[in-house]
């Protein structure tokens, strides 16, 4: 299953990636190749296994809900590229599209 | 039904009446039942309500989760998605969900587990948010809501699911300073939300409302969350569309999911305006749900009208996948029934139970019920203390619950606990303090860490001796056994002729607290 270039450059913008044409090019095969590696697991018969989500053998690592020291606000906004005395500052934002829980 | 909906609802039918030449006011309003008329219209909506559950930490790490904090002051390595750094979850959000899970009825099934959402937005630091996908803490279960048709039937909304997540930051537009760059602040970021989906089984904006008025008083009562739309603690997404019976054949409209509604009273509009623009698009248009979409779009609360929405076109494409960084949640059985053992009564129990138990009426209960089971807890102590029930009611809506809003602070942390105010009340009952008194030593108390002892003392108030009040009217009736006659027969004033002669043997008795205390007397014989 040969990856369209229309599907290289559609994950590159939802990976935010910008590509050259050439390295659209280039990468289609590299992913198909992955895909196809991957795709070996198909050939196993899976009749009777159960879905598995965690390879490992235990669950519930929890928590309890008690407050403990984070960073300070000049800490927090130590590295940010661009910030100002109490928030990170980005290009304005306008669209609504990804902020689907906002 | 609350006043304000039904408010809402005559000043919302006035635009559909306007315009019944596109649809009849009647059919709109019973649109079932009317099948002989052509193009009847049966709204349908299904509602997301997100509640922001009442932890002290967020849903992965150990930072405050406390509203109106300065920017960026409750953020650590985790909620800021600085690489390398691993969530772990917090026991009392799952509690909470597990919890608000089974008071709507739901299944909590053994297992759940944690998925990805990704998508890439400056107040959403890792690039994708940690929610539920395909297993869900909880799953279906219903909301039984009042039938505004039928008093005293109720409806049943399904409940499809309900799921953990994380929620985002806050992204501020920056105006001020001129260069329009959007501000940050991440301290709401992995604060732990309960996303409840209901079945598509509201058929009027009214029952929305009551759907919304029932939930809250729920998760309020049950101390799930504190569900401030103003802050934020509650959000509503509606899902919207119309079954248009065309004769025999019967379209459906394209489904519109209406954002950024800021009150009840707004997803009421707002249902109400897409009512009517989906009839008419779909007579101009002819679109069915067949040939569009799910669209969304936003509320403008000024223009009271919905509005479309900018969509990048990968919008919906989340690539969701299993979060290898978290192990999947799995709640046993006897788990279960713990919570389950810790729900109580229902906020409509209660509701039933106050007047019958304490005497005060169905109005006052529903104040306290609406105000949360802490309440109630508080309000049964002052009232068992004080003996008194109305007095304990009156005292709590005022005094306490004023208090509380002006200081900003929860029943919890109140400094006059349940306790005090059950001694004062108790106090003013006897006759030991007089009501404006009590109020001083009330005041005293938010303030001071005392006891109302101590109160009393450092206000300088003198405190009457009742057990010499009490011998002295009790002297008194057994003189005048023709009085207690009266009283006992239900002339109440027959006491009167008593503070003549009390007054005789102690002028500085109380003609009030003489009355007061021949009559409790005289009663509890
Ligand atoms: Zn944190």
């Amino acid at each position: 299953m040969a990856l369209s270039e229309l599907e290289v450059r559609k994950l590159a913008l939802l990976a935010r990636l910008e590509l050259s044409d050439d390295e659209v090019r280039k990468l289609g095969p590299q992913i198909d190749s992955i895909l196809g590696f991957v795709n070996q697991l198909s050939e196993l018969d899976t009749e009777d296994v159960q879905p598995m989500t965690t390879a490992l053998d235990v669950d519930n690592r929890w928590r309890a809900d008690v407050v403990t020291a984070g960073l300070s606000n000049d800490q927090a906004l130590h590295n940010a590229p661009s910030r100002d005395d109490e928030c990170f500052r980005v290009p304005a934002v306008l669209g609504t599209a990804a902020a689907k829980n906002a | 039904m609350s006043s304000l909906a039904e408010h809402s609802v005559v000043g919302l039918c006035i635009p559909i009446a306007e315009r019944s030449a596109t649809i009849h006011s009647d059919q709109y309003r019973l649109p079932i039942m009317t099948v002989t008329a052509p193009n009847t219209v049966t709204t349908i909506i299904g509602l997301e309500v997100h509640v922001q559950l009442k932890t002290e930490t967020k849903l992965f790490c150990g930072c405050k989760t406390q509203f109106g904090a300065p920017p960026n002051t409750q953020v650590c390595p985790v909620c800021l998605g600085l690489p390398g750094a691993l969530p772990v979850m917090n026991d009392r959000a799952i509690e909470l969900a597990v919890k608000a899970g089974l008071a709507i009825n739901c299944d909590i099934p053994p297992m759940s587990k944690w998925d990805r959402k990704q998508y890439f937005y400056p107040d959403l630091p890792k690039g994708y948010q940690i929610s539920q996908f395909d297993l869900p803490i909880c799953g279906e279960g219903y909301l039984d809501i009042p039938d505004d048709e039928n008093d005293g039937d109720t409806v049943r909304i399904g409940i499809t699911r309900a799921h953990l997540e994380e929620d985002a930051g806050k992204s501020m537009h920056d105006e001020a300073s001129g260069t329009g760059d959007t501000r940050i602040d991440l301290n709401r970021c992995g604060t732990p939300l309960l996303e409840i989906v209901s079945e598509p089984d509201m058929r009027s904006s009214a029952q929305a409302q009551a759907y919304l008025t029932q939930l809250k008083a729920l998760m309020i009562h049950m101390g799930i969350s504190d569900c401030e739309m103003q802050e934020g603690s509650l959000r509503v997404d509606a899902n919207v569309n119309l079954h248009i019976n065309v004769g025999e054949k019967k379209i459906a409209t394209p489904i519109v999911e209406v954002k950024n509604m800021n009150s009840f009273r707004a997803v009421e509009a707002a249902i109400e305006h897409e009512v009517v623009r989906q009839y008419d698009v779909w007579q101009e248009t002819g679109k069915t749900i067949k040939e569009e979409p799910k669209t969304t779009r936003g509320w403008d609360d000024t223009k009271e009208i919905t509005f479309q929405q900018r969509e990048k076109e990968e919008s919906a494409d989340y690539r969701y996948f299993p979060d290898p960084d978290l192990l999947p949640v799995r709640i046993l059985r006897e788990q279960v029934e713990a919570i389950r053992s810790t729900l109580g009564e229902t906020p409509d129990q209660t509701r039933d139970r106050l007047p019958g138990q304490y005497g005060i009426k169905p109005y006052d209960a529903d104040v306290i019920v609406k105000s949360g089971s802490q309440m109630v807890v508080y309000f049964e102590r002052v009232a068992e203390l004080s003996g008194d029930g109305k007095r304990a009611s009156s005292w709590v809506q005022q005094d306490v619950m004023r208090t509380m809003k002006d200081r900003q602070i929860d029943v919890s942390d109140f400094p006059v606990d349940a306790d005090k105010l059950g001694d004062l009340l108790k106090r003013i009952a006897a006759g030991d303090i007089d009501n404006s008194r009590a109020k001083d030593v009330f005041n005293h108390l938010v303030d001071n860490d005392q006891s109302v002892d101590e109160a009393i003392q450092s206000l300088g108030i003198e405190s009457v001796d009742s057990s010499e009040i009490d011998a002295l009217v009790q002297e008194l009736l057994d003189a005048n056994p023709k009085i207690v006659e009266d009283v006992l027969s239900g002339n109440e004033k027959a006491v009167g002729a008593l503070i003549g002669q009390a007054k005789k043997k102690n002028p500085n008795a109380n003609p009030q607290v003489i009355r007061e205390t021949a009559l409790r007397i005289i009663k509890s014989k």
